[in-house]
C-alpha cells in the first residue's frame, strides 16, 4: 500500500522553543493512522504545520510525493489536505450551510453533490440547515466542523483532538463517523488524547513524546502494550 | 413569497421613495431643515455601512473613517474647483497647482479610488495588528492624514489649512439619496458574495477561516480598501453637501459619530445602520437643537439647558446603549420586504425549514 503522507524529519519551533524535534512518519493511503500523546507533546503542531499554518523549522513533508513544505495554507487545501481544528471552531453567527459552503472555499464547482454527501452522513446537520452554528449543542459542533472539512473533497483529513470536551456517548458517535468517513475512501490522521477511542479506531498508531515520536505500532497491538496501557490508558499493570 | 413578487415590491417601495422626495422638493421651500437633515442623513448612512462592512462584518476594528473621508473630501475639491476660480481660492498658492477641472460625477469616483489607495498602504503595516491595537492605529493614521493635508508645503495641492470653496455641488436631495443607495447596494452585493461570507467566516474565528485555506491577509485588505473606498465617496459627497473643505472638521470626534450610528444601528446590519443614522442626524441637527440654547418659560429659566448641553445628552444616550441595547436597533438582522411579510403573515419560521440544499 502506498503512503500518501510522509513525514520526515520534521521540527517545529516557537521562538527558540522546540515543540517538534525532528519526527518521522508515514500516512497509507485508506487507512486511520492516530498519533497520541500527552498534553505538549507536539501533536498539534504536527499537524498545524503539515497543513501550513506554521512554517516547519526543517525537515520535509511530502503529500503524494509532492513536497508541501513552504506553501500556504490555501495551496494545501486545495491539494487535498484539511484540518478539523482542535475546539471545533465552526463559525457561529453563520447557519450550518454558509459553514459548510466556507468549507469548500478553495473549490468553484457545484456544491449541491457535496452538501447532500455530507447531510447523508449526518443528517442532523440538514435539520438543522438555517441554524446559527453556535446555537448547535457541542457534538452537533464537531459534526459541523468535520462535514466543513469534508466539504473540501480532502483525500487526507486530520483531526485535531475531536473528542475534546464531549460526554462519552457523543464521543462515541463521533468514532463512529471518523470509521464512516474513513470507510468512504477518506485517509484520517487522528490527533487525540483519548488514546483508547483513538488506538481502537486507528489501523496505525505513533505515540508521541515531548516533541519525538518514541512508538509506533497497529492500533490494537499498541493497545494491548502494557507501557502503553500504564501510562496513557489508566490502566495499571499486572 | 415569490423571490419576483419581493423584488417588485423593493423596486417599488424605493420608486415610492424617490417619487416622494421629488414631490417634497416642490412643495417645500429648498432651505428647509427636512432637506438639510435628509442629506446629511444620506452621506452619513453611506459612511456607517462602509466602517459596518470593516467592523461588522469582517471584524476588523478600525476607527480611520473620518481620515479617508477627508481625504476623498479633498479630492473632490482639488479635482472640481473651475479653473477660472483657482487664483481665487488658492489666493495665497499663486492660483495652486492643478489647472483643470473633472465633471463632479468622475471627480466622486476618484476620490473614492484615492482614498482606497490610501487605505491599501496604510493596510500593509497595520492590517497585521489585531482588534484593540488596530483601531488605535487606524486612528492615528487618521489623525496623521488630517495634519498632513494642513501641510503649508503641500498648500499648492491642498490649499494649505485654508477652505477649498466655490467647487460645483448637486442641490437636490434625491442626488445624495441615489448616490448613497446606489453605494450601499454595491457594498450589500459584496457582502453576500462568496467574499462577504469569507469576511463573516475571519470575523467569527480567524484560526478555522484560515485553515479552510482563506488567505487572511488579502480578504483583510479588500474589506479594508473597499471600506475606505467609500468612505472617499461619502466624503466627497460631504464635501458637496458642506459647499466648503476644510481639514479641521474631520476630527476623530466624526469617526466616533458614526461609530455611534453603527453601535446603535447594530453592528453586523446594514438596514440598522441606514435607520440609525438618519435617527441620528434628524435628532442631533434637528429636534435636539432646543438643548442648546435657553430657554425660559414665564420668567422661569430651565435649568442645564445651554450651548453644548446636546453632547451631554448624546454621552448619556452612548452609555445607555453600551450598557443596555449591545445589540442597537437590529442586532444583526435586516430589515427586508420579506420579513414585514412574514411577520403579518404568521409564515417565515416553518418555509424556512425543510429546504435544506435548494440554493
Amino acid at each position: 500500500m502506498s503512503n500518501i503522507l510522509e513525514v520526515r524529519d520534521l521540527s517545529v519551533s516557537y521562538g527558540g522553543i522546540q515543540a517538534v524535534r525532528g519526527i518521522s512518519f508515514d500516512v497509507p493511503e485508506g487507512q486511520v493512522v492516530t498519533l497520541i500523546g500527552a498534553n505538549g507533546a507536539g501533536k498539534s503542531s504536527t499537524l498545524r504545520s503539515i497543513v501550513g499554518l506554521v512554517k516547519p523549522a526543517g525537515g520535509s513533508i511530502l503529500f503524494q510525493g509532492e513536497e508541501l513544505k513552504g506553501n500556504p495554507t490555501e495551496t494545501i487545501v486545495r491539494k487535498g489536505i484539511t484540518l478539523v481544528p482542535e475546539g471545533r471552531r465552526v463559525f457561529v453567527n453563520l447557519t450550518v450551510q454558509e459553514n459548510l459552503r466556507l468549507g469548500a472555499y478553495m473549490r468553484n464547482d457545484d456544491l449541491l453533490k457535496d452538501l447532500n454527501w455530507v447531510y447523508d452522513l449526518f443528517p442532523r446537520l440538514k435539520e438543522r440547515n438555517w441554524q446559527a452554528a453556535g446555537t448547535l449543542s457541542g457534538g452537533e459542533q464537531q459534526m459541523l466542523a468535520i462535514a466543513r472539512a469534508l466539504m473540501s473533497r480532502p483525500r487526507l483529513i486530520m483531526m485535531d483532538e475531536p473528542s475534546l470536551g464531549l460526554a462519552p456517548i457523543i464521543v462515541q458517535g463521533v468514532f463512529d463517523i471518523i470509521r464512516e468517513i474513513n470507510r468512504r475512501g477518506v485517509t484520517i490522521l487522528l490527533v487525540e488524547q483519548n488514546a483508547n477511542m483513538a488506538l481502537k479506531a486507528a489501523d496505525l498508531a505513533y505515540v508521541m513524546e515531548t516533541g519525538r515520536i518514541t512508538m509506533k505500532g497497529k492500533g490494537s497491538e499498541l493497545a494491548e502494550n502494557e507501557e502503553i496501557k500504564a501510562a496513557y490508558l489508566g490502566k495499571a499493570r499486572k | 413569497m415569490k423571490k419576483q413578487t419581493e423584488a417588485f415590491v423593493s423596486v417599488a417601495l424605493i420608486a415610492a421613495l424617490l417619487i416622494v422626495l421629488f414631490v417634497l422638493e416642490r412643495v417645500i421651500p429648498s432651505t428647509s431643515m427636512l432637506f438639510t437633515v435628509l442629506k446629511k442623513g444620506a452621506i452619513y448612512a453611506l459612511v456607517a455601512v462602509s466602517m459596518n462592512l470593516l467592523n461588522g462584518f469582517t471584524g476588523l476594528f478600525s476607527l480611520g473613517q473620518a481620515g479617508f473621508m477627508l481625504v476623498g473630501a479633498y479630492t473632490y475639491g482639488v479635482l472640481t474647483i473651475p479653473v477660472d476660480q483657482r487664483a481665487n481660492v488658492y489666493m495665497y498658492y499663486d492660483g495652486g497647482l492643478i489647472q483643470f477641472a473633472l465633471h463632479p460625477i468622475l471627480a466622486i469616483v476618484i476620490a473614492g479610488i484615492i482614498a482606497g489607495i490610501f487605505a491599501y498602504l496604510i493596510g500593509l503595516p497595520v492590517l497585521r495588528l489585531k482588534s484593540d491595537y488596530l483601531a488605535i492605529a487606524t486612528l492615528g493614521f487618521a489623525e496623521i492624514i488630517r495634519a498632513v493635508f494642513q501641510w503649508d508645503k503641500l498648500g499648492p495641492l491642498t490649499n494649505g489649512s485654508n477652505l477649498l470653496r466655490n467647487y460645483p455641488s448637486y442641490k437636490s436631495v434625491l442626488f445624495y439619496f441615489a448616490a448613497s443607495g446606489v453605494c450601499i447596494a454595491l457594498i450589500v452585493l459584496l457582502i453576500n458574495s462568496t467574499y462577504g461570507r469569507a469576511f463573516k467566516a475571519i470575523r467569527d474565528d480567524e484560526v478555522a477561516a484560515e485553515a479552510m485555506g482563506i488567505n487572511l491577509a488579502h480578504h483583510k485588505r479588500i474589506a479594508f480598501v473597499v471600506s475606505s473606498f467609500f468612505a472617499g465617496v461619502s466624503g466627497a459627497l460631504l464635501a458637496m453637501y458642506q459647499t466648503s473643505i476644510q481639514a479641521s472638521m474631520f476630527k476623530s470626534a466624526m469617526t466616533y459619530e458614526i461609530l455611534l450610528i453603527v453601535v446603535i444601528g447594530g453592528i453586523g446590519s446594514i438596514t440598522g445602520s441606514c435607520i440609525s443614522s438618519f435617527l441620528f442626524i434628524i435628532l442631533s441637527e434637528w429636534l435636539l437643537r432646543f438643548l442648546d440654547s435657553e430657554l425660559v418659560i414665564g420668567g422661569f429659566k430651565v435649568p442645564l439647558l445651554r450651548s453644548g448641553f446636546r453632547k451631554v445628552v448624546f454621552s448619556i444616550i452612548i452609555m445607555i446603549i453600551v450598557l443596555f441595547f449591545r445589540q442597537g436597533i437590529m442586532g444583526t438582522k435586516e430589515f427586508s420586504v420579506r420579513g414585514i411579510y412574514n411577520r403579518i403573515t404568521g409564515k417565515g419560521r416553518k418555509a424556512q425549514k425543510g429546504g435544506a440544499a435548494d440554493e
